[in-house]
């Protein structure tokens, strides 16, 4: 314990330095071209709060560059008249406590005009609450769980959670069961046995994907639980063996995910793990996922998309390389959906705190097309734009199997 | 059945692991009455060299020869951690050898912390899971429905091997009987013309050789590696080494593999599944905590002069 609590109060130190080194960065992002547009009356700021740092870090910092990207273009393009727009990255380590503290920071500023973020549902949980006072709209990239928007009860009785909170991707409840139909029907695989890592966004989305495959006439023959710092398997491994799954879905993050696919092979249990947006990355592959496995993600393919082309091309010309990872599109567009809101709240007067409910009503209203396809949200703040993708591993690479959306 | 065959074999392989680090916590110990807690990090330090070893020192063609690449990949972690053991007992250990007890002790979680986020800093892209190159012998042995992986065989008999190499040369050599007389009575010993000095420092070599080994090893059993595996395995180690008696070579051994065991049977067989298997492991120390305060193989504590 007492090793704990030491090594707590370093980290805190060090969270303390990210902090401080991320505010005096706060206005690279703005661009070199502010000087074409009238930028007379201050700078305006949009907030990203994601994992910049620690395990999934790749997944963060795609969302960070590509919610920059918009930022740069909205500046070269004089969207918001007379501001010039900056971007504040926030790391939230996929710590609901880091995520707390980052929000806490972003809400003490005046001139954040809304933040894109989180990656994980979990630290969503602890950002909605801490934004909904200073009502700053949150535009979330990549936050699946359904009860973010419509609580616990989202099927039965659906009811908005927080009136600041929007999200681009779909959810959990969509993304489980379409996951559910490709393993048994398409797949053919009805023996599923089910690992999850326990956190909010896993456990969701296991559930809803058990439901599913019940239904369908598939069966549940497992179900376990793995620790998220957890990198020994094989005692959860024997475990599933012994009723012989034909598949094996996990409900959690690719950092558990590549080690436990390489564990299953490795203890002779050679069938595809499946699992959604979560393990949608090529870090799973490195860490060990293999040939075969199988994920779910939100939208369509962004290389496939022709509404997607430009913000690939921009994206590339702007960091050199391809990195904008599962949620980038979803970033940029969310980014894009906050600049837009922020335009039209200015077109009848300057920015000041009194404009806070204005803007949240026009992110609300807010419609357009974007990389992701048309961005539009519905009375609960989330996206109607309800694209699933599964991908498989083959030869090395994620390669998508097949687009849709899930019709029951 | 086979799942039960199958659990101990995967309890004897975690087992093995924790013993290779758990000898390095009891022997610290038995001479110097110091837990030491950041040898977990120096067995996280082994694991990063030994990648370090292969990614930027070995040449492109000898890596896809395994029987090369693997023992370089030792030698190279073993360097790291045994030059980082001395280091650590040169500079924090030493200094406070007459110290209260409290103070090395502070200073160790110190060294700890010190160097989870040194190695998180400075090595490049530390903040996440490193995939461990695949030069390890692949696959498993299949016997009777039970997966025996040839990595986690590699990992038993090295850890049953060194343990017994360890205990020999404690038992018979000069050097040991010196190791031996200091842990007995340092002032004696002393007296006697043993060089308590080099006695400690020999044995903090002892313990980061052991660790080095296993870092390697866990890197391969486990196919990636992070900042976080000294805490997390250095726990178990140390919980072993309390189980058998810290002091106890046997003991920690022993602790271990009864750790490993407990770990993957609860996981199975016990309510909770493997969300709770800690939970036993625990219990199952305070029991012997209460009933037999010196752990399995240990003496009851000394009162010294």
């Amino acid at each position: 314990m007492r090793k704990h609590s030491v090594k707590s109060a370093a980290i805190v130190g060090a969270a303390l330095l990210v902090l401080a080194a991320c505010s005096s960065n706060k206005n690279e992002a703005g661009g070199n071209n502010g000087g074409s547009c009238d930028t007379s009356k201050g700078t305006l700021t949009v907030g990203v709060v994601a994992p910049l740092s620690g395990n999934l870090s790749a997944l963060g910092i795609g969302i960070k560059q590509s919610a920059e990207l918009a930022v740069d273009e909205a500046n070269k393009k004089c969207t918001v008249k007379g501001y010039k727009l900056a971007v504040s990255a926030q790391d939230d380590e996929a710590n609901p406590a880091k995520g707390a503290q980052a929000a806490t920071k972003l809400s003490t500023d005046p001139t954040v005009i809304g933040v894109v973020g989180t990656l994980n549902s979990s630290v969503a949980q602890t950002v909605q609450p801490i934004l909904k006072e200073k009502k700053i709209p949150q535009v979330s990239p990549a936050n699946t769980n359904p009860t973010l928007t419509r609580g616990n009860d989202f099927l039965t009785a659906p009811k908005r959670q927080f009136e600041n909170y929007f999200r681009v991707c779909t959810t959990d409840d969509l993304q489980g069961p379409y996951a559910a139909n490709y393993l048994v029907e398409k797949a053919g695989k009805k023996k599923i046995a089910i690992i999850t890592d326990g956190k909010t966004y896993g456990e969701g989305l296991a559930a809803e994907l058990q439901k599913q495959v019940t239904k369908k006439g598939g069966q549940i023959v497992g179900s376990e639980k793995v620790g998220e710092k957890d990198t020994d398997f094989s005692g959860v491994i024997a475990k599933i063996k012994a009723t012989n799954p034909e598949a094996v879905y996990y409900g959690g993050e690719y950092p558990v995910a590549g080690p436990l696919s390489k564990q299953m092979k490795d203890a002779g249990l050679n069938v595809p793990l499946m699992g959604g947006d979560g393990i949608f990355d090529g870090k799973f592959i490195e860490l060990g996922g293999k040939e075969g496995d199988l994920a779910t993600s939100v939208g369509a393919p962004t290389e496939s998309l022709a509404t997607a082309k430009a913000f690939v091309d921009a994206y590339k010309a702007k960091f050199g390389k391809e990195d904008y990872a599962a949620y980038g599109a979803f970033s940029y567009d969310a980014a894009n959906a906050l600049i837009g809101a922020l335009a039209t709240t200015l077109s009848s007067g300057d920015w000041s705190d009194s404009k806070r409910d204005d803007m949240l009503a026009n992110v609300g209203k807010y419609s357009g097309s974007g990389a992701t396809g048309d961005v539009k949200f519905d009375q609960y703040g989330d996206s109607t734009n309800k694209v699933l993708t599964v991908y498989s591993v083959t030869s090395g690479k994620w390669k998508d199997v097949e687009t849709g959306t899930f019709t029951g | 059945m086979s799942v039960l065959l199958q659990q101990l074999v995967n309890g004897v392989m975690q087992g093995a692991l924790i013993a290779l680090i758990a000898l390095g916590y009891t022997m610290v110990y038995g001479i110097i009455q110091l837990i030491n807690f950041a040898h977990g990090e120096v067995f996280m330090v082994a694991s990063y060299g030994g990648l370090a070893t292969y990614t930027w020192l070995l040449p492109e063609d000898l890596k896809k020869v395994p029987y090369v690449a693997l023992p370089l990949m030792f030698v190279g972690g073993i360097i790291v951690a045994v030059i980082v053991a001395v280091i650590m007992e040169r500079f924090a250990y030493r200094p406070l050898r007459n110290a209260p007890r409290l103070a090395p002790l502070i200073t160790a979680l110190g060294v700890s912390v010190f160097l989870q986020e040194f190695v998180r800093n400075v090595y490049p892209n530390a903040t996440s899971n490193l995939p461990y190159p695949k030069v390890f012998p692949e696959g498993a042995l299949s016997l009777g429905g039970v997966n025996i992986s040839k990595t986690g065989l590699l990992l038993v008999l090295l850890s049953v091997g060194l343990a017994v190499v360890l205990q020999t040369y404690i038992n018979r050599s000069r050097m040991g009987r010196a190791m031996r007389a200091t842990a007995q009575d340092p002032d004696t010993a002393k007296l006697m013309g043993v060089d308590p000095d080099r006695v400690i420092v020999l044995t903090f070599i002892f313990g980061a050789v052991l660790a080095g080994v296993a870092g390697i090893l866990y890197g391969g059993y486990l196919s990636n590696i992070n900042i976080d595996m000294g805490f997390q395995t250095g726990i178990f180690a140390f919980t072993a080494a309390v189980l058998g008696g810290v002091g106890s070579i046997r003991g920690a051994v022993i602790g271990a593999f009864i750790i490993g065991l407990i770990k993957t049977l609860a996981g199975q067989y016990m309510p909770g599944g493997t969300q709770y298997d800690y939970v036993w492991i625990f219990v199952v120390l305070i029991l012997v905590l209460v009933f037999r305060p010196q752990g399995l193989f240990g003496e009851p504590e000394r009162v010294r002069a």
